[in-house]
């Protein structure tokens, strides 16, 4: 839907309050003739075809063939070749065909592991939940962890050691890195280039490797930022040390530009801690408070009670001014040269800061420069946090990652230094800075050897490819942000062949034989005091190896000086794509569908451009924009982003892939082609081609009828209104029901199942939808099928703004089936394949489902997803993709009608473990796939008919409500209003 | 004009209607017996790679069903024995016998034997072992008397259908606990008064039962 918007009457329709209340997209405020066409289409998925003229001959032709089919199959049964069944020869002790097993492990992302169980079907890795007992995890996923299953079995992943792009072999590899090796004698020329290296064992093997070869250099590639907070606490503290936060105690907490629980080292932990503080049933529960000053949406801004967009520089002044209100000598008070940021707010944050010494937190983006993340460090100080709520570490790694450390690489590569380059699980050629032309510097080494998961770019421009196993194929260990070390256990033998990161370490030391269970066990083995084999088998089982928390340093913040703001007209910012990262996860089908949480934006990035600045630039959402910076251009199409910071683009990194895999390549573009240095952040230009591209975005898709102000589907109060009145209009909105229903009522006498889902700590993360599609084998569809409306994920995360265009409120709600008692669904249906069952659920029936498609009309939370197309792998056509298929959910074909199903396998399996034990299921003990994954417990789940469980309680706030209950649905699903805790001195931002 | 039809036509159209109806109800059981057999499966031996007799193990010898389906009271598959558990007795009884061939073969070599599948239900049925185990429905009411096939066939159709003949009223199914393994245990004249107080005793939902949801997913 490209629409041409006129920005300043959208502004002036807001101003003159006839603008919504609630608004979910720049074209609905406009509201002009196209936008009432799209809308009237209501089902615009199933207009699609009837508008690709299928002449009346050609559809006779698709009827008479599709029935004379379906006569044919109705003859007999098919018989296929028998099934065979086949039992193991030695039946491990533990396998019970049929029962899961979970294995405690990691992941690691951009180097920090987090803890995970992964469910195991004998033998054959399905899901991955999170690890209760790491302190990284708490039980908790990211959308990435939930994904990176379906990357254990991507076809596209390189399956051979490959030298110029011929198959070789593993020994052939080590024979040429054994020559360079030899050749270069101390190891002069030899680099190697990894991500931050937080395993153990791989930083004692490359400790082991540069002492052998003294003259080697090892170079870090920092794709999240990492680099940034150590040069950051370097400045305020004199060593790089890692910060860590524990914001359960934290009654205010401020972000500068960090997004803590989308892309920060420990995000997971925060985003637990921070919701905690954050949950709100009755009128004396307590909030925490928290500010956040961003140059663009961050999740943690969704749920934030002041968010502010500013442009860096300008939060940079704003953090200077804060630190000087406070007391801290930081010399004159900066004047400010951008007065976007209300005075009143900075006021607030200092009044509030003030009265929480101790108990506040200070946040700040690895992104920022070093001296403003001094600044940070030091408020944080000079409140008496530091040894409260937050912590200084020990950095996990085995060396610190720097911020220069590509820019040396490169430039010894152009001054012909480097003769042998061994790239460890790094794309540079994809994520390195055009503008400091490392693929042109790569010409010239002489031996490069790549050894990633994927043959990618950088493969294709090395001599040598060497296949990678996945974190679930192998042996290993990693260190979470506190240091925490994991030893990671695979799951499966290698799939698709590969080797770990240690076996080339070990290999490149003259050991090419040795096995990563040896490498890693002779590293613990002379570390461990006592018996190793009950360390081992604890350690393992447990998922964290104890005591191995990094040390918490003293500090003294001696950074003083207030820094100088670089100002532009307008900066671009690189940032990870909060899906794919820098790329590495682009051929992920799952990441690729998920909707971005802000501009809802599917299998693409875009030039994200605050409303001021499409006024000013005269753009609209799908317009192609030339990007430059120093030398460097790009052309990228345009997406208008409410709460941008004026000034700002922002550009996702991780597109613009060419050889990423069927899924992941040639998809968008990629920034790094405009970036002119290792810097976040780079001043630009900007002009307007005039061609347009087609963007797809899941915004408008499956709206519900009249927006928040008509319909309370979206309910807000502040925490004041709250404390004085709790049923404050803000919250309850009293409906008329229609006295009489159709359907007769019906007495649960079993369990009634129901959920609750708090608008307060929902951050739209989308772990949950990633989640949701992995427990439920959810296909995938494609950008074309998305932009009809197809995608198929159960479940979504409706985005919903209010306030101005500049700078909205914004309120994340996910949308499942609710489970209506009384559901409109069930009485359309023609063949009864939607029914409902005797504790509740709304149960679909595929195999009655004729795919009339009553009942998706009949929804008025547009949950249903219906198979257009035959978007499963059938059986006969399947690739490797299908064996991460959850076995205990049926795979839906072709014309059938599925939605959120609340989990009923897990329901049935809990109803079934109760039964054989002759009790009834307790309290917790069903935890859908959702709930399991929400980092911040927004999601409860449980039995409305157990007076004692935890959701009964939820449901008893005045702040609980159900959509539509003017319909007389009955929804089992409900959602807490929410509560904003702003301070009261603060005007609007 | 002449008749058309002769009198003695009338006893011809009566033989005509009654012979109709015959072929109508022989072509109806026929079908039926082709549904049941062929379609179905029922009552047809199926072959498997090593010939394994149950009427000799759980007949004559009297092994109790567990001893090699481990798993039917814990989880929903009741679980086809490793090579293993063959070889926990024939490493020692009736060694080398050429019956025992195939099994002997897959020790060796340790590859798993492929049996045939004998009772497969589709995909979308979620079909648990011990969900009816512990609720008091006999191996027997499903599998018939394993212990006097000399092969393995199935003894039920299996189809839904039949399938809801229980859930909608399994008093008339449910025996005590301790019978459950029991294959030869016939059901009592009173079984509908004692399948009403065991379906209480063992807390079986009959409102659940024919409910979608317990079987589909």
């Amino acid at each position: 839907m490209n629409q041409s918007l006129d920005i300043k009457s959208l502004r002036h329709q807001l101003d003159s309050k006839q603008g919504k209340e609630f608004w979910r997209s720049l074209e609905e405020l406009g509201d002009n003739p196209e936008f009432q066409e799209y809308l009237h289409k209501e089902f615009p998925r199933q207009a699609a075809p009837l508008e690709s003229a299928v002449d009346r001959r050609g559809f006779l032709k698709f009827l008479g063939a599709s029935l004379a089919l379906a006569g044919l199959t109705a003859c007999a049964r098919p018989l296929s070749a028998a099934e065979k069944v086949v039992p193991y020869v030695r039946q491990p002790e533990e396998i019970i065909p049929g029962r899961p097993l979970f294995f405690a492990s990691a992941i690691s992302q951009g180097g920090y592991a987090e803890g995970v169980l992964v469910e195991s079907h004998q033998g054959r890795p399905t899901k991955i939940e999170g690890n209760p007992d790491h302190p990284a995890s708490l039980g908790k996923t990211s959308a990435v962890t939930q994904a990176s299953i379906l990357g254990l079995y991507d076809p596209d992943r390189s399956r051979s050691v490959l030298q110029q792009g011929s198959e070789s072999t593993w020994e052939a590899f080590t024979q040429a890195a054994a020559t360079a090796l030899e050749e270069s004698g101390d190891g002069t020329g030899i680099r190697l280039v990894t991500e931050p290296i937080t395993s153990p064992t791989l930083a004692s093997q490359i400790r082991a490797f540069l002492a052998e070869y003294p003259q080697a250099t090892w170079h870090q590639l920092d794709s999240f930022g990492t680099a940034g907070i150590y040069a950051g606490t370097e400045l305020a503290f004199g060593q790089p040390l890692m910060p860590t936060y524990n914001l359960a105690e934290a009654d205010v907490i401020v972000s500068f530009d960090a997004d803590f629980m989308g892309d920060y080292p420990g995000k997971l932990r925060y985003s637990v801690d921070a919701s905690s503080r954050r949950r709100i049933r009755n009128a004396d529960d307590g909030m925490s408070r928290m500010y956040v000053f961003e140059s663009t949406p961050s999740i943690a801004g969704a749920i934030a009670d002041h968010r502010v967009p500013a442009r860096p520089s300008t939060i940079i002044e704003v953090m200077a001014q804060i630190a000087i209100g406070l007391g801290i000598p930081l010399g004159a008070v900066p004047v400010r040269t951008d007065a976007s940021v209300d005075q009143s707010i900075i006021d607030a944050a200092i009044a509030d800061l003030d009265a929480n010494r101790g108990s506040s937190a200070i946040f700040v983006g690895q992104y920022l420069p070093p001296e403003a993340q001094a600044i940070a460090h030091g408020i944080n100080d000079w409140l008496g946090n530091v040894g409260s709520t937050v912590e200084y570490r020990q950095p996990p790694e085995g060396r610190p990652v720097e911020t220069d450390e590509l820019d040396t690489l490169v430039s010894a590569m152009q001054a012909d230094e480097v003769t042998a380059l061994f790239m460890l699980d790094v794309n540079p050629v994809h994520t390195a800075p055009a503008g400091l032309g490392f693929t042109e510097a790569l010409a010239r080494v002489p031996l490069k050897a790549h050894i990633g998961l994927y043959a990618d770019e950088t493969a294709q421009s090395s001599d040598w490819h060497v296949p990678l196993a996945h974190y679930l194929e192998t042996w290993g260990d990693a260190r979470a942000y506190d240091g925490t070390t994991t030893i990671t256990q695979p799951l499966i033998n290698p799939f698709y062949g590969g080797f770990s990161g240690s076996q080339v370490l070990a290999a490149l030391l003259g050991n090419t034989e040795a096995s990563s269970y040896r490498l890693l066990a002779d590293y613990w083995q002379a570390r461990v005091e006592g018996q190793f084999s009950s360390f081992w088998r604890e350690s393992v089982y447990q998922g964290i190896v104890p005591g191995t928390q990094s040390p918490v340093e003293s500090v003294e913040a001696t950074w003083q000086s207030a820094p100088v703001a670089q100002l532009s007209d307008l900066v671009v910012n690189f940032r990870p794509d909060p899906s794919i990262g820098d790329g590495r996860w682009a051929n992920n089908g799952w990441l690729q569908e998920v909707p971005n949480p802000f501009t809802k934006l599917v299998w693409d990035n875009a030039a994200l451009v605050s409303a001021a600045t499409a006024e000013e630039y005269g753009l609209s959402n799908g317009d192609v924009v030339t990007i430059s910076t120093d030398s460097l251009e790009i052309e990228a199409p345009a997406w208008i982003l409410p709460g941008q910071a004026a000034g700002v683009i922002t550009l996702h990194l991780g597109y613009g892939r060419e050889f990423a895999g069927r899924v992941g390549s040639d998809i968008g573009f990629n920034p790094n082609r405009v970036r002119p240095g290792s810097a976040w952040t780079a001043a630009a230009t900007m002009s307007k081609t005039g061609t347009t591209y087609q963007l797809v975005s899941t915004q408008m898709h499956h709206a519900l009828e009249g927006t928040g102000d008509q319909r309370h589907i979206v309910r807000r109060g502040t925490l004041e209104e709250f404390q004085a009145e709790p049923e404050h209009p803000g919250f309850v909105h009293p409906v008329p029901h229609h006295e009489s229903d159709l359907f007769p009522d019906y007495e649960y006498n079993s369990y009634k199942w129901g959920m609750v889902i708090d608008m307060n700590v929902c951050t739209g993360c989308n772990a949950c939808v990633v989640a949701c599609q992995s427990e439920n084998n959810i296909p995938i569809v494609g950008k074309d099928q998305v932009a009809v409306g197809r995608e198929m994920q159960w479940l979504r995360i409706d985005n919903y703004y209010s306030g101005s265009i500049d700078n909205p409120e914004y309120y994340h709600q996910p949308m499942l089936c609710q489970h209506c008692e009384k559901a409109p669904c069930e009485p359309v249906c023609p063949v009864g394949a939607t029914v409902h069952d005797h504790e509740g659920l709304n149960v679909m029936v595929y195999n009655r489902c004729v795919g009339t498609r009553y009942c998706s009309n009949n929804c008025p939370f547009k949950v249903r997803r219906f198979n257009y197309l035959q978007y499963a792998e059938l059986s006969d056509t399947a690739t490797e993709l299908s064996m991460a298929s959850n076995p205990d959910v049926t795979v839906r074909s072709r014309g059938v009608m599925e939605k959120c199903t609340y989990c009923t396998q897990r329901i049935s399996s809990a109803r079934i473990t109760a039964s054989n034990e002759n009790r009834t299921i307790r309290d917790g003990e069903v935890i859908t796939a959702c709930q399991a994954a929400c980092p911040t417990n927004a999601i409860v789940f449980g039995d409305l008919n157990n007076p004692d469980s935890e959701i009964v309680n939820h449901k008893a706030s005045p702040l609980n409500y159900t959509l539509f209950e003017e319909l007389n649905l009955y929804a089992r699903t409900s959602y807490v209003a929410r509560v904003h805790n702003r301070n009261p001195e603060a005007g609007e931002a | 004009m002449s008749q058309i039809f002769p009198p003695n036509s009338n006893g011809l159209i009566r033989w005509l209607l009654i012979g109709g109806v015959v072929f109508f109800i022989l072509l109806v059981s026929a079908l039926v017996m082709v549904a049941r057999t062929r379609n179905n499966q029922v009552g047809m031996p199926v072959s498997q790679p090593v010939e394994f007799k149950h009427s000799l193990h759980a007949g004559e010898l009297g092994l109790d069903c567990r001893f090699c389906h481990t798993s039917v009271e814990v989880e929903a598959s009741a679980g086809i024995p490793p090579v293993e558990t063959c070889m926990g007795c024939h490493s020692q009884i009736r060694v080398g016998a050429p019956e025992l061939a195939g099994v002997q073969a897959a020790w060796d070599s340790d590859t798993p034997i492929e049996w045939n599948r004998v009772h497969d239900l589709p995909n979308y049925v979620f079909f648990n072992h011990s969900a009816h185990i512990n609720s008091g429905v006999g191996c027997s009411s499903c599998h018939g008397q394993v212990d006097e096939m000399a092969g393995i066939w199935k003894a039920e159709t299996m189809t839904m259908g039949w399938c809801l003949d229980c859930h909608r009223a399994p008093e008339t199914q449910v025996r005590p606990l301790s019978e459950v393994f029991n294959l030869s245990y016939q059901p009592p004249s009173n079984q509908l008064e004692l399948g009403a107080e065991l379906v209480a005793e063992y807390h079986i939902n009959s409102e659940l039962l024919p409910q979608c949801s317990t079987c589909h997913r």
